[in-house]
């Protein structure tokens, strides 16, 4: 055991403690707050991989637009669920067998991954991996036709979500 | 010794998985939602670490992560801004009585 394994144990065993309060918690405004400890594990699972630019956009996309806006959505939409007596429903326990099910699915495909035990490749010291990245979102022979139709989607949703949201005056 | 690529693997589908039980099991629409969240982030690391794993050089891991963002800011906020107008309509978040296009 390194130094880094113990450290990627420690972030690994705090976002599945988080994600399971998120959704077992009773109110939905801590679930929302244990969505935020999640999304910083993650953070952190990125800055191990170096996957710098993502861990930055994780902290400021998720956390500081896509957590608050959870919260604000739970603070309008308050004194609904708070006197129910059950959060989940009754036969969650199919739901568990289904999750636990789909885990043991996934994990059996997943270790038959050829060589699933293998250590990160070098990385290429004469890039910058940030600039790569740029680069490859905006060059054509890259990505820059999935990335216009993410901005177009962000773009429609941005101004489907204004009309969902505002208040009509004709109805 | 580095972390081996299958602990990577092993948290995503552990985390993936128990999205998918808080989508299945909640019964207030916002909190669906935060299991759609989960979900979303289980890819996200699979991604990423197959990106650093199998070839650093190659950007198509990273990229598509930031792909994945921008879909669930998207699917945030139609998602959310669709509950604040029923909610506002028919004083509901339960997903239980959101009903009337079920027959």
């Amino acid at each position: 055991m390194t130094a880094e394994q113990i450290f990627f144990l420690l972030t690994a065993a705090v976002i599945l403690i988080a994600a399971l309060m998120v959704v077992t918690v009773r109110k939905l405004l801590h679930a929302a707050l244990w969505l935020v400890l999640v999304l910083f594990g993650v953070a952190v699972l990125y800055a191990i991989l170096q996957a710098n630019f993502l861990a930055v956009v994780q902290l400021v996309v998720y956390i500081g637009a896509i957590a608050i806006l959870f919260i604000f959505a739970d603070m309008l939409t308050r004194r609904d669920l708070r006197d129910r007596p059950g959060q989940t429903r009754f036969n969650w326990w199919v739901a568990a067998l289904l999750g636990l099910a789909i885990f043991v699915g996934l994990l059996s495909a997943l270790l038959s991954v050829p060589n699933v035990n293998r250590t990160p490749a070098a990385l290429p010291t004469d890039t910058d991996l940030v600039a790569a990245l740029g680069t490859a979102l905006v060059s054509p022979q890259g990505y820059v036709l999935p990335f216009e139709v993410a901005s177009v989607l962000l773009l429609a949703a941005l101004i489907g979500a204004v009309y969902l949201a505002g208040v009509n005056k004709k109805s | 010794m580095s972390i081996p690529l299958s602990w990577y693997l092993v948290l995503a589908a552990a985390l993936f998985c128990i999205g998918l039980y808080g989508v299945l099991v909640r019964k207030n629409a916002i909190a669906i939602l935060l299991g759609v969240e989960l979900m979303l982030n289980a890819v996200n690391i699979n991604l990423v670490a197959f990106w650093r794993y199998l070839d650093p050089a190659q950007m198509a891991g990273q990229a598509f992560a930031v792909i994945v963002f921008a879909v669930a800011a998207a699917e945030v906020a139609v998602g959310l801004a669709l509950i604040i107008s029923v909610y506002r309509r028919r004083k509901t978040v339960v997903a239980d009585e959101i009903d009337l296009m079920k027959w």
